[in-house]
Order: C-alpha cells, then structure tokens, then sequence
C-alpha cells in the first residue's frame, strides 16, 4: 500500500546538514565505483599505457649517455617519475566524462531534481572518485617500475609523491569538470583530452630534461604544470629528499623544490576560483 | 486551494517560444491532466515546475511557495518522473533506488522500508537486481516512477510517463496513479493521450503553442460542447471551397452548432448537433443544393472534440503539424545543463 502522510517526512528525512551532505556525496560516490567495478577497461588501459611507455621508452633509450640525464643511474629511473605524472594527469583530464554523460543522457537532472544538502557533492564526488583512481594508477606504475629495479622511494619520498600528485590531480580535475559543464558534448571534450594529453606530455621533462631541448622548447617545458610536479617525484627517488633544493633550471631561473609545490597549489587554487562561478552558475 | 500556480509564464528557446503566457491553477490533492501535442510547451512547463529550468518571466508557486525562490525546500516535497528516462544503465534497479533514497536523505531502514514496498506494489520483483541496461521501456518507467515515489512526495510530476508503454506497464501505472490520487497526493501528469487524461483526471487543462486555451473538468469540458459530436464528408477529397459552402448551409440548420472545417482531414465538417432529428434531416438539408453525404459519423463529445473546438484541428493533426517545426536539437542543448 503507498502512502503519503507528508506529516512524517520529517522524521525521514535527516536534519544535520553535514549528514545530510556526506550521505549524498558518498552514495553518488560509490555509484561511480560501482561503475568502475563493472566496467574496470578503463581502470587497466590507464594503467597499461602508461606501462607500455615505460617498457618501450626505456628500452628505447637504453643505450642513451646517462649523463644527460641529472641524478638518474638509467633512462628507465629517469623516465618512471614523469610516467607516475602522467598517469595521474590523463586520468585526471577524463574526469568530467562521466559527469559530461550524466548531462547527456539526462542523469544530472535527476541529479539537480533532488534536495542536495549541495549541488557541490556532484563535484565532490567526483573528485573523490577521481583521485582514488589516478593514484591507485600511479601507484601501479610506481610498484611496476620498482619490479622493473627503476627504485622505491623512502617513507618521506611516498609522501611527497602523494602530495604531489594529491595537487596535480585536484587542479586537473577541476579543470576537466569545468569543461564537462562549458563544452556542449561529449566529442568535444574527448576531442580537447586527445588533444591535450601527449603534447603536455612532451612539453614537459617527462621524457627529457630541459637541458636536452631547444630553447623554446626548454622555455615551455619550464613553465608547463606537468614539470612542476614530475621534479619533486623524480627527486623522491633520491636517498634525500631535500625541498630547498634546486630541481629545474629554467631558462627564467632557478625553481627548488618549495616553489614547484607552490606554483602546484597556486594552480589548484587558481583552477578552482577560476570554474568557482563557472559551477555555481551551472548547478544553481 | 490551489497547490500550483503559474501566472504569465513565459520561455522561449531562441527563435522558439515554447511558453507564451501560460496561466494555470492545479488544485491540491487533485489528480491534473496537462493535455496537448508534442512541442506545445508541455515539459517546458513542468521542467520550470521541477526547478530545473527558469522562465523567461512569470510567476510560478508551488504548496504556497515560490518556486524561484526556495528551489530546495520546493525539491524535498516533489517527484519528478520525466519524459525521457534517465537511469544509470550499469546500475540495478535496486541500487538505483537506493542512490534515490540516498539523495532524498532518506535513514537507512526507513529506505529499505519503502524500496521493498514499491518493489512489491509496482510488480518490479522479479528483475529490480538485473542491471538496468537490460529493462525494456516499461521496466525502466515503472523503475522511475518508483524513484519518483521513494521519498513520498506531496507533488507528483509525471511528464508523458505512458508513452510507448505495453499494456501491463501502463495499467500498473494507471493503477498506482488512481491509489495516489485517493491518498490526497497532488498529481500534475502531462499527456498527448486522451484517453489517459479522460480516465484519470479530475481536473485538465489544454494547451497550445504555449498558452492554455481550455482547462476545467474533462466531463465539464465535454458538455459544455452542447451536444453530439458528428463528422460529415460531402466528398472523398473535398476543397476548402466546398466546404466552405456546406458549412453556411449547416450552420443555419436549427439544432447545429460550432461548424469546424478540419483542413488536415480532407476538409471534413465537425459540428455539434443538439437533436437526433437533426441527423436524420442533414441528407435532406444537402441534396437542396446538391451535396452528398460521402461519409457520416456521430458520436458523444471526446477531449479530442474539446481540442478541435478550440483549435480548429485534432490532436493528432496538431501533432504532426508541430512534429516538422521542432528543432529538438536546440531545445535540448537551451535545456541542456
């Protein structure tokens, strides 16, 4: 029998604000996972390709002069830092596909139609779900690398990858869901993923140091986010993790380790003030 | 007392104007047939409604409250079952319900409570734990007319929520919207079909290009038509000109009423007779200027006579007409957010 005695709605329904919150947030969460669980394809592409690069890249330049290459014993030690980066930051970049689907199909508005305690838990979720994965990815590439004798880094090393990667994924992923609310589907949002994903990659000391490329390149490569966060990572393999150190002489100056974080969370910050209004305009 | 009431509403999707002025009044508890073609302004309406769409200008207030302006507390106390489904393909039934009953903040036991009561009242048992994708379009609205129930809405939005339905979804549908409807739940359900909105509303309304041009009790509406609906076709393919010149001829008939030349339909003549010797003359009335009657039909007032009356054309042909002037592509991405 249905019934509808609205005098018992608020006995149903949870009255803190918080609760209210961290129970949406939570479910929209696990519905993402759910997702994942059933279809993991993405899960293991974002995992292999990565670990494809490594094995080809670093056979590919096996036999290249370890000089050129600052603090690194091999091309594959050098290569695994800004492949950790990489993995983050192309699962990052896809994390407003779901939420661009949700707006297609019509789920958002299920979505927008219920009482959300916040229509940021959406956003939330979402970045949640795509930070759990891009370091459980990364953290694959780490553990295959290790296995391939490319190193582990020490506790205070792991830390700093976390926070490092922690800052690279929340600034791109924030950027994805703002473009998953501004494009008008989903091809052009894989459009502007494909685009950006391996030209980033490139111009970036992922594959070289910047001492290594022409000048121009050298001048991008510097002031490419990717670089700021694949120094300090690279120098966690290190014996010692020093932040004051130096870790990229770029063509402007010298930036130690402190700053590439800095510059990081200026960039996360900056993102998010910058979708801020984007969002709020969009889920109002 | 009214629970719904829209003023002046007005929404254009650029060139489109898809709400031009509606005004309308539901009554609470009461079961309110939104009656009209596709494209006329229908789920546009009912999306400003459901908070998820603002209008151009207009009032629009809901239990008392204006919906513009307390959006959320307007949101807790409704179900919006919308046109086209949207259910996570990769999701059950069951988890779908449960994520519903998550976002309504729903406690855990009251949830499970209330999931396995609509399980049970909307025959969904046995596939509720079969993956969505694998619903047929019956499975999949009465899955989202439960989600629409989960939190025991005071206001129910149901927007075409038949359409391309088997018989035993639709009658599971019908049947829980009658018990809702004895329950004092205010239902708002918008329909192109006219038979559903005569078996189920108290009350209707009918719109047109935007703009409500009838509304009041179906039985009502019917007989304030004043009699018998009747058909007539002087010719297999007549033109606008014959027909023309029956229609004077009728409309001076004693007992005849409201002459419509229905253009879509091979410029056939409906009008209202208030007798029955009225029928029986009609043949008499046209061989004196040698018409003839090719084809004859009389039957009571339908919504569709309601429709026609007020229109000039059925439902049906209004359908059609709008069908070629819609750019859905453009609705949806205006609607998109």
């Amino acid at each position: 029998m249905i019934t509808t005695n609205q005098s018992l709605h608020k006995k149903k329904q949870s009255r803190n604000d918080l609760n209210e919150m961290s129970q949406e947030i939570s479910a929209l969460t696990w519905r993402l996972f759910i997702q994942l669980i059933r279809r993991p394809s993405t899960l293991f592409a974002g995992i292999l390709q990565p670990l494809i690069w490594l094995l080809l890249f670093s056979a590919l330049f096996s036999k290249a002069p370890i000089d050129f290459l600052p603090g690194s014993s091999s091309y594959g030690e050098f290569l695994g830092a800004g492949l950790i980066v990489f993995t983050a930051f192309s699962g990052a970049l896809n994390a407003g596909l779901p939420l661009m689907f949700d707006r297609e199909f019509g789920f958002l508005n299920r979505l927008l139609v219920a009482p959300l305690s916040s229509r940021s838990s959406i956003v939330i979720s979402s970045v949640i779900y795509i930070t759990s994965i891009s370091l459980l990815q990364s953290f694959a590439i780490m553990a295959t690398s290790a296995l391939l004798g490319y190193g582990w880094p020490s506790l205070g090393g792991f830390l700093l990858i976390a926070i490092t990667l922690l800052l690279l994924v929340f600034a791109i992923t924030g950027l994805s869901l703002g473009l998953a609310f501004v494009l008008p589907g989903h091809i052009e949002l894989i459009a502007i993923i494909f685009i950006a994903n391996l030209p980033v990659l490139f111009a970036s000391t992922a594959l070289a140091p910047i001492s290594f490329m022409p000048e121009w390149l050298g001048w991008i490569a510097s002031i490419n986010p990717l670089t700021f966060a694949i120094e300090p990572i690279r120098m966690a393999y290190h014996d010692s993790v020093d932040l004051r150190a130096v870790l990229i002489n770029a063509p402007y100056g010298e930036v130690n380790g402190y700053s590439c974080l800095a510059i990081l969370l200026i960039l996360t910050v900056g993102l998010f003030f910058l979708i801020r209004p984007l969002l709020n305009r969009k889920l109002a | 007392m009214f629970f719904i009431q829209l003023r002046d509403l007005f929404k254009s999707y650029g060139p489109v104007m898809a709400l031009n002025g509606l005004n309308l009044k539901v009554p609470k508890g009461s079961l309110y047939g939104f009656l009209g073609p596709n494209g006329a302004g229908k789920s546009t309406a009912l999306r400003i409604i459901c908070t998820l769409l603002s209008p151009d200008s207009g009032h629009v207030e809901v239990g008392g409250r204006n919906v513009l302006l307390e959006e959320k507390e307007i949101r807790r106390g409704l179900g919006y079952v919308a046109q086209d489904v949207a259910i996570d393909k990769i999701l059950t039934g069951r988890e779908l319900l449960q994520l519903q009953g998550d976002l309504y903040h729903l406690d855990r036991k009251y949830k499970k409570k209330r999931i396995e009561e609509l399980i049970e009242r909307l025959d969904m048992n046995e596939w509720i734990d079969r993956r969505c994708g694998s619903f047929s379009g019956g499975m999949k609205r009465r899955l989202d007319l439960a989600s629409g129930l989960l939190h025991e809405p005071e206001l129910l939005i149901l927007d075409e929520p038949t359409v391309g339905l088997d018989i035993e979804s639709r009658s599971v549908i019908w049947g829980l919207l009658k018990e809702l409807r004895n329950n004092e739940t205010t239902i708002l359900l918008s329909s192109h079909y006219l038979e559903e909105v005569d078996e189920l509303a108290d009350e209707m309304a009918i719109i047109d290009k935007g703009k409500v041009i009838a509304s009041g009790k179906p039985d009502d509406l019917k007989k304030e038509l004043g009699g018998d609906r009747v058909t007539l076709r002087v010719r297999e393919f007549s033109d606008e000109v014959e027909a023309e010149s029956v229609k004077k001829l009728i409309k001076n008939i004693n007992g005849v009423s409201n002459v419509v030349v229905n253009q879509k339909q091979g410029y056939s003549l409906n009008f209202l007779v208030q007798r029955n010797d009225v029928i029986s003359n009609l043949s008499g009335h046209l061989s004196k200027e040698n018409f003839e009657v090719f084809a004859l039909s009389h039957s009571r007032p339908s919504l569709d006579d309601v429709y026609l009356q007020a229109t000039g054309k059925t439902l049906m042909d209004a359908e059609l007409e709008l069908a070629g002037k819609r750019d859905l592509k453009l609705e949806n991405k205006k609607s998109m957010r």
